[in-house]
């Protein structure tokens, strides 16, 4: 069977990291599986872990009270769930929920945030990779706010 | 025999055959001539609709481009002409004239991968390039569908969509802005398909059509792709009067919309769309 850290190497987000920085990494990783209607997370949650996506699709959501939860984006093979474990206070600011059968690795947020204060190199290989996917779902926050289909 | 346009400024009188509701405000008309078969018209072309006693639309064709014995557009209530227009009921009757515009570069396309981006009632002008595509498949590579919309419930053509999607010729995505937990597909905006969608960006003509903004985000999306400005087409919308490039109401810099578009390549309108990352 593959390795954790063979599966992380050949994940996009990871492309170009060193060996050294995946193994790392790895040590804070483990293999999950999530059965459709599972959460990964909820709202309010401590954001003790971040995942990647290995099959399967994963919803975002909001919940307002005594409404159903609204997806606000999905997520797919190849995709990072979680940004919350980078920032403090450290906890979930929507749910997560997958649609169906999903795998995913789930990299344990204490641990990979113990290496990053350790080897600043890691944090900054990890900073890189976070940065854009930010910036994109940004940006795709700001045309969804626009709701460009409705009537103007 | 077509209807020969002798005068493009005096409407032909058409019939409403048939009228489909789509979605909330928004309907399907099929058009005959009083006589004759409607002229030949190219994928992303448009006409002008006019609503007697109420005034003119621009309305793109949606239909199959094969079929001459009516013309098929799809309406969407915003105001006074399009509520008019989206009103109208099988056997009352619509001046129209057309076909005019610069449509979808579809040779350009011939060998290459197809990249169709949607938004809303955009994929309305994209449908008969769809159909036109379709019609000849083997002369295209990939072909790719993307679109996206506000909601489940307002999801264009999406019986349509669906069978598309059962193609192994065709892949097929739609996204929608939100969803709640019954809607088991995308949610996301549309741009936010393209670098997961399958094409060759070396050799892909992209088509987008929608609202300007998403317009403006597809082609930021497409580019960072890699696919070269000179090969992604948008569909432009600027209110028109006379359609025939004379009397400057759609002017797009040093473009009229109505006649050197309303497609348009984006090499020769980023500045103008203001699209920074060319
Ligand atoms: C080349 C071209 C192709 C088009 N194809 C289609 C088509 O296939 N189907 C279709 O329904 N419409 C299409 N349109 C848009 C259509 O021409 C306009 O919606 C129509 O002219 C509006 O006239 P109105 O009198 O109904 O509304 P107006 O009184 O002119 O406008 C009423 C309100 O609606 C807003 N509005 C106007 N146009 C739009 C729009 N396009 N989207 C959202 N809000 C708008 C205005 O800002 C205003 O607030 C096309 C336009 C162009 C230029
Ligand atoms: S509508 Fe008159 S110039 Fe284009």
């Amino acid at each position: 069977m593959e390795g954790i850290e063979e599966i992380l190497g050949r994940h996009p987000f990871f492309a170009g990291f060193a060996a050294e920085h995946g193994r790392l990494v790895a040590g804070c990783a483990r293999n999950q599986r999530f059965a459709a209607g599972e959460y990964l997370f909820r709202e309010g949650d401590p954001a003790d872990a971040f995942f990647l996506i290995r099959h399967g699709r994963v919803a975002l959501e909001l919940v307002e009270p005594g409404r159903p939860p609204v997806a606000f984006a999905t997520l797919g093979e190849g995709e990072i769930v979680g940004a919350s474990w980078l920032l403090p206070p450290y906890r979930w600011r929507f749910a997560a929920r997958a649609v169906e059968l999903t795998r995913a690795i789930g990299i344990d947020a204490a641990c990979l945030r113990g290496k990053c204060e350790a080897d600043h190199h890691l944090g900054y290989e990890m900073m890189k990779r976070f940065l854009p996917i930010l910036v994109e779902r940004l940006q795709a926050t700001r045309l969804q706010i626009l709701d460009v289909y409705g009537k103007r | 025999m077509p209807v020969a346009l002798a005068d493009p400024f005096l409407p032909q009188p058409y019939r409403v055959e048939r009228r489909r509701r789509e979605l909330a405000g928004t309907v399907t008309l099929e058009l005959a001539p009083l006589a004759g078969a409607c002229p030949a018209f190219a994928p992303g072309q448009f006409n002008m609709l006019y609503a007697f006693g109420v005034g003119e639309a621009a309305i793109s064709l949606s239909g199959d481009p094969a079929s001459r014995a009516t013309f098929v557009h799809t309406v969407r209530h915003v105001g006074a002409v399009s509520g008019a227009l989206a009103g109208l009921e099988p056997g009352a009757t619509v001046g129209v004239r057309g076909p005019f515009g610069r449509g979808w570069p579809l040779a350009a396309a011939e060998g290459a991968d197809v990249l169709v981006v949607a938004g809303g009632l955009g994929l309305a002008p994209l449908r008969p390039a769809i159909y036109a595509i379709l019609a000849r498949r083997e002369r295209y590579g990939r072909v790719v569908i993307l679109v996206g919309s506000r909601s489940p419930a307002e999801i264009l053509y999406r019986r349509e969509l669906e069978r598309w999607r059962q193609r192994s010729d065709l892949e097929v995505r739609v996204t929608v802005d939100h969803a709640d937990a019954g809607w088991r597909g995308h949610v996301g905006v549309v741009p936010a398909l393209i670098p997961r969608a399958d094409f060759d960006p070396q050799d892909t003509l992209a088509l987008v059509c929608g609202p300007e903004v998403m317009m403006r985000f597809a082609a930021n999306a497409l580019l960072a792709a890699g696919i070269k400005a000179g090969r992604i087409h948008l569909s432009l919308e600027r209110n028109m009067k006379c359609a025939i490039g004379l009397c400057g109401h759609c002017q797009f810099g040093p473009s009229f919309v109505c006649k050197d578009g309303p497609v348009m390549s984006l090499e020769r309108i980023a500045e103008i769309l203001a699209v920074p990352e060319i």
